[in-house]
């Protein structure tokens, strides 16, 4: 039996923060253990991270703190342009259907702004650790989540009303709260708002960033109880990005141990919880013990 | 552009225009400006509903007081032109005077408030209720050329969402304001979509106007002085304002009320409050028009007034 392609597949991406220097390559990275370039004192934030993620797989990317975790969702995100890369999606008949323009095994991030803000709004999803980043705050619960299917074409008030209103109960917000500003709700409630927001458009690729860092332990459970049943009902493959293995247990089926911008270990995230085998990640295991 | 061609320029013309008048230029703006501004003209035609910026002169008014339009119209203006010019529909407002004397100082063509007559009109807030025919040209005062402005102050983004026709901020203006007001709120300056591509300003007209302005016979032509931008509709321009499927666009109501000095029923009205009585009433906020069907005998005894509040 040949299992079906990845859905997304990742190969080489790099992304420096400075000019670099010919030698950047070498006294960078997880070997010279640090990111940032003696020579250049550039920063290279995430270097030749290659990976596959498979329809309805959730992948976890765990990691101290500056090791590149973020710089790899946004690039995916299209938030950053990559320094070095490729990326490309295998899509399902219907999620390609609205992209006629999109060629397979089309390198994304060749495309043109305007390609890549379309893709991003029909088949991604991202959830921020700061709500900031991914709402607006001065915008309604509802208008947040309508203002991504007004993008992808919707054109009539009830419908949009419909689907926010399916999308918070879903998430567990109020719906009488749709039409407040998100402004004035708990730390809690604006990751659900901003989750609903992600789910809006199906999205083939769902991206979440220390969805849970920052709140308070009892809003975490619920908070990750939430992803993890809209994980089981819905199916989206799913990057996982948290510097907490206690979060990378409970979501994730495969993990990508990061430092210094590379990836040092990968696996079964059971195995690497319980039998680690480089000594970062044996370092990170014990000390959350 | 639409008007019909001149037959062979005078021998004392030069660059296409006349000799200067009184150590002016031929409508004040040298040859050079006036070439800059016709080029970026095209430009606008070219892509209508795109703001396309050019070089904004130094006027003898006022920047705010319509130099934009007015450079348009001294760029464009001809000898045997017949110019017509509106503040909010009255030909005879301080500014629609000083500006059409202005003009017919630094060129002698011969202005006229009845629409039909005119072969130029340069408003500011209203398109003249009788009916735009084909050579003619309307030049707007736009006193905010960027239809996102109101959504984001970015001038870097607001180029990207153009080059993109990504409107959704726009959209979701409209959703929050018909959530939060149960309608959509904006009065003039109605955002329009042209050629199901561009979103325009459509300058302060009001509603009423705005749908007057899709697939007009008139060349209609946008000015900012301020800002340095022109844009354009060319004429039979599709243009669209944004409305959502379930929540239609609709222009203001003036639910069966008449003008008070003219009888009509069908043109934009202005409201006045009597201070003493506190009453309101109504009339056409075009003068000359209000003044030809009374004229042609429309009615002429005032209408009953409508309670006051
Ligand atoms: N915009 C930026 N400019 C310069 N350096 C950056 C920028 N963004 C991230 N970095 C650096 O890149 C490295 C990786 O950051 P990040 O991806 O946010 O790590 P993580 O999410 O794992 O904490 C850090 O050293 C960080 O300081
Ligand atoms: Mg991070
Ligand atoms: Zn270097
Ligand atoms: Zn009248």
């Amino acid at each position: 039996m040949t299992l079906p392609p990845p859905i997304v597949q990742v190969r080489g991406l790099t992304r420096r923060f400075g000019t670099g220097c010919p030698a950047c390559p070498e006294l960078t990275g997880p070997a010279a253990e640090t990111n940032q370039c003696p020579r250049c004192r550039s920063v290279t934030a995430c270097r030749e991270v290659s990976f596959e993620l498979h329809s309805g797989e959730v992948l976890g990317i765990v990691g101290e703190s500056g090791s590149g975790k973020s710089t790899v969702v946004r690039l995916l995100h299209f938030d950053l342009a990559p320094t070095a890369g490729e990326y490309r999606l295998n899509l399902n008949g219907a999620a390609a259907a609205g992209l006629p323009w999109l060629e397979p095994g089309q390198n994304l991030f060749e495309l043109g702004p305007h390609q890549r803000r379309q893709l991003r709004n029909r088949l991604m999803g991202i959830v921020y650790q700061n709500p900031l980043l991914g709402l607006r705050l001065k915008v309604t619960a509802g208008g947040n989540i309508a203002e991504r299917l007004l993008m992808a074409g919707w054109r009539r008030v009830e419908r949009m009303r419909e689907r926010a209103a399916d999308l918070l109960a879903r998430t567990e917000v109020p719906v009488e709260r749709m039409d407040e500003l998100p402004r004035h709700f708990s730390g809690g409630m604006q990751q659900r708002v901003q989750i609903a927001k992600a789910l809006s458009t199906d999205p083939a690729v769902l991206l979440l960033d220390e969805v849970t860092t920052g709140l308070d332990v009892s809003v975490q459970a619920r908070v990750l109880d939430l992803i993890r049943s809209l994980q089981r009902e819905l199916q989206i493959a799913t990057i996982v990005v948290s510097h907490d293995l206690g979060v990378i247990r409970m979501l994730t089926t495969r993990t990508l141990v990061m430092r210094y911008g590379g990836i040092v270990e990968q696996g079964l995230s059971d195995q690497i919880l319980e039998d680690p085998q480089h000594p970062y990640t044996q370092l990170l295991v014990n000390s959350t013990l | 552009m639409s008007r019909p061609a001149r037959a062979g320029a005078p021998a004392d013309w030069r660059d296409g225009l006349p000799p200067g008048r009184d150590g002016y230029s031929f409508a004040f703006l040298d040859a050079g400006a006036k070439r800059e501004i016709r080029r970026r003209i095209l430009k606008a035609v070219a892509i209508p509903g795109c703001q396309v910026p050019f070089g904004s002169r130094e006027m003898p008014i006022a920047r705010g007081w319509g130099t934009g339009g007015l450079q348009l119209t001294l760029a464009l203006i001809g000898p045997e032109d017949v110019l017509k010019v509106i503040d909010q529909g009255a030909d005879d407002s301080v500014n629609a005077v000083s500006i059409r004397r202005f003009v017919q100082r630094v060129t002698g063509v011969r202005t006229t408030t009845d629409t039909p007559a005119a072969t130029l009109i340069q408003t500011r807030h209203r398109i003249p209720e009788e009916p735009l025919r084909p050579h003619q040209i309307l030049v707007f005062q736009v006193p905010i050329p960027e239809p996102l402005r109101l959504v984001e102050p970015s001038e870097k983004e607001t180029r990207r969402m153009h080059a993109e026709a990504d409107y959704s901020r726009m959209w979701l203006y409209l959703y929050e304001d018909i959530v939060t007001y149960g309608e959509i709120t904006i009065g003039a300056r109605y955002p329009v979509l042209v050629n199901r591509r561009h979103l325009m300003d459509p300058s302060p007209i009001p509603r009423w106007d705005v749908e007057r302005l899709d697939r007009n016979p008139a060349l209609m032509l946008f000015c900012a002085g301020r800002e340095k931008r022109i844009y354009a509709l060319p004429p039979h321009t599709l243009v669209e304002p944004l409305q959502f499927e379930d929540v239609p666009f609709r222009v203001e109501s003036f639910a069966g009320r008449r003008c008070r000095r003219c009888g009509s029923a069908r043109s934009f009205l202005d409201e006045a409050i009597d201070e003493a009585t506190g009453r309101r009433s109504y009339a056409c906020s075009d003068a000359a028009f209000c003044e030809k069907v009374r004229k042609a005998g429309g009615r002429t005894a005032p209408e009953p007034e409508e309670g006051g509040p």
